[in-house]
């Protein structure tokens, strides 16, 4: 496996009227080549925020990026630091290297402009094809992600599409350049459910195609195990897990994950019992973290846990956690 | 599309028939229209012999019958003082206002449209402030007064414009304005720059939060080409509309500035019959403008109609 992305100790601030909201602290992760990896965690846990931030695409300010990096090795021989790049820098990466999908197509495509032009304009930018030559290989791209009569279809408006195929228009945008990497911001959370599936599907299909990696942005964990290669779980602004999808699924590392997947449904309990929750509520990020997030709803929370931040460990392959204690042991982590 | 244009064309028929039904009664309103017409020491007998000869000692329903079954073909009676058809003379006062208007418009927008997309692109900068500047001063001066100090400066001062009248240029059998328009139209047209500053300015911040915007910019399009493709393509529709309401109050609007620089137009035609108490002469020109800003607001809404996908293609 080659390296795609890496992001190293990503802290983001924004400066509101109202205070400082620490938006992400520390944030590290890895991304290989062609794989799919999906972040989970709950709103405001800084899932987009991360992505939006890479390709500059943060309103800057009340956004500010304090610190970190994050190097890109799909462009030419030398890794890229994202986050250094300046404007016509980073214009060369946004789709043409990095494709983007957002959540809601009917808001995210230009209401007055055909979805022809929509994809083909993003293809003369970055490959310099001409208006013909970028109509062909558009109209191969809606034939590609499954739009019947893909040739009529170039000059509809996307009001005209339904739900799902504008979500399909939508990923032939952020395909459109043979991106290396797609981020999709919860593709699906608008769509029904059998759209959904199709969705994933497509995507998994066009990511083995052309060899993309994925970061699949989601709080649904039934999409995460269809799809995902590996995890990482955030909270309040941090990465408590990140793990192989099954090592998650399998043997959850930090007290959050395992409380999330206790409080999925189960198909094989009984119908009166009542749906598991994590008690409490996520905390304020108008204050500045000095100790995990997670302290004040986590039952294993000891004194250390109220006086450091937990930094990653790794215990075991690919399998990282921010926590100090070890809960297949019952007892603190003496390596932390 | 077809019902669209269908419905328009109904709603403006309706409201010209307003407008005939309020210019006819209008002069019912001010008491008897005869005694405005004759000299104050003319006999009762005089009097009551032009009022035979106008019509006016019929029933009022008549009298609208008339007035309506001639106001369809165009014909308003002559004007007391010209002793012309009314029509004609406004027919012949037209180029001139049509020409000013034009200008008028076409400087509030080669200056207020950019200005306002400069501003809105970047809030709170120098280009902003000089945007929320000559927004506020479009909008706040008036423009008899406006009129009044560029006549003292430009004209009587500096000598670089006449200060009245309208020259034209002969070329090709057309009229071409002439640097006699340059005054007049910028009084007038000011203060629609300053409306479509602030219209497109506002525009434009509204619609640069939207997400369509940032797929632009994920896609890696250039500033210019966001701006110019997604964001003023956008902010064009509602703009339009402006523009159809702003030209028709350029057309209609310009009797001080038409008055202040002797400009041969409307507006000056229409002060003019109103100092004369030459009624058919008001009539024709009150009824003259209604049709004019009836028709543009028309014409707005069906280019709206058309530059909106989602209207063109919303009754298929």
């Amino acid at each position: 496996m080659t390296r795609i992305l890496s992001v190293k100790d990503l802290v983001i601030k924004f400066y509101t009227f109202d205070g400082v909201v620490h938006a992400l602290n520390n944030i590290a992760f890895d991304l290989e080549e062609g794989e799919t990896l999906a972040i989970v965690g709950e709103s405001g846990s800084g899932k987009s925020v991360t992505m939006l931030s890479l390709l500059h695409l943060l309103p800057m300010p009340p956004a500010k990026i304090e610190n970190g990096e994050a190097w890109f090795y799909g462009d030419g021989k030398e890794p890229v630091d994202l986050l250094k790049l300046n404007r016509s820098g980073i214009s060369k990466i946004r789709g043409g290297k990095i494709g983007f999908i957002f959540q809601d197509a009917l808001s995210a495509l230009n209401p007055v402009m055909t979805i022809g032009r929509q994809i083909s304009e993003s293809t003369m930018e970055h490959l310099g094809l001409s208006h013909a030559k970028a109509k062909e290989k558009t109209i191969k791209l809606l034939k590609r992600v499954g739009i019947p009569g893909a040739r009529q279809r170039y000059d509809n408006f996307p009001h005209q599409f339904s739900g799902g195929m504008r979500q399909r228009v939508m990923i032939a945008v952020s395909m459109a350049c043979n991106p290396k990497i797609v981020i999709a911001d919860e593709p699906t959370t608008a769509l029904d459910v059998t759209v959904q599936a199709q969705i994933v599907d497509l995507t998994k299909e066009l990511q083995k195609e052309f060899n993309i990696a994925v970061v699949w942005i989601t709080h649904d964990l039934g999409v995460v195990a269809g799809m995902a290669d590996r995890v990482l779980v955030m909270y309040a602004g941090a990465p408590v897990e990140i793990a192989k999808a099954q090592d998650l699924y399998a043997k959850p590392q930090h007290p959050y994950t395992i409380g999330l997947m206790n409080a999925l449904p189960n198909m094989k309990g009984d119908g009166d019992s009542r749906l598991a929750s994590i008690d409490g509520m996520p905390p304020d990020l108008m204050e500045e973290p000095q100790h995990c997030q997670f302290v004040w709803r986590c039952s294993h929370a000891f004194d250390r846990c109220w006086k450091e931040i937990p930094q990653q460990i790794h215990v075991g392959d690919n399998h990282i956690v921010s926590c100090f204690f070890d809960v297949d042991k019952g007892r603190p982590r003496e390596n932390a | 599309m077809q019902r669209y244009i269908l419905s328009r064309l109904f709603q403006s028929f309706i409201m010209l028939v307003g407008v005939l039904f309020i210019v006819f009664f209008m002069l019912q309103l001010t008491g008897d229209p005869v005694a405005l017409m004759v000299s104050r020491n003319a006999s009762p007998e005089q009097v009551e012999e032009l009022r035979e000869e106008l019509g006016f000692n019929r029933p009022v329903m008549v009298q609208f019958a008339d007035f309506i079954s001639k106001a369809v073909r165009g014909d308003f009676g002559m004007s007391l003082r010209h002793n012309q058809p009314a029509m004609e003379l406004i027919l012949e006062r037209l180029p001139a206002t049509v020409e000013l208007a034009s200008i008028a418009l076409l400087f509030a927008m080669v200056v207020g449209i950019p200005l306002g997309l400069l501003g809105g692109a970047n809030p709170g900068s120098i280009w902003d402030a000089f945007a929320r500047g000559a927004g506020l001063i479009g909008q706040t001066i008036p423009n008899f007064w406006l009129a009044l100090i560029l006549i003292m400066v430009f004209a009587v001062n500096l000598g670089w414009f006449p200060s009245f009248g309208r020259e034209t240029w002969q070329f090709m059998g057309l009229a071409l304005p002439t640097k006699s328009v340059v005054l007049p139209a910028f009084a007038l047209g000011l203060f629609t720059m300053g409306q479509l500053v602030r219209f497109t300015r506002s525009a434009v911040l509204e619609i640069k939060n939207e997400d369509f915007v940032r797929t632009a910019y994920s896609k890696g399009l250039a500033d210019w080409r966001v701006y110019v493709k997604h964001i003023l393509r956008n902010a064009a529709i509602p703009l339009i509309s402006i523009l159809g309401v702003q030209f028709g109050y350029l057309l209609s609007g310009s009797i001080y500035i038409e008055t202040i620089f002797s400009w041969p137009g409307l507006g000056n035609l229409l002060a003019e019959s109103i100092g004369n108490r030459d009624f058919a002469l008001v009539q024709a020109i009150a009824f003259f403008t209604s049709l004019v800003v009836v028709s543009l607001n028309l014409t707005a809404d069906i280019a709206y109609g058309m530059a909106d996908p989602r209207i063109r293609y919303g009754e298929q």
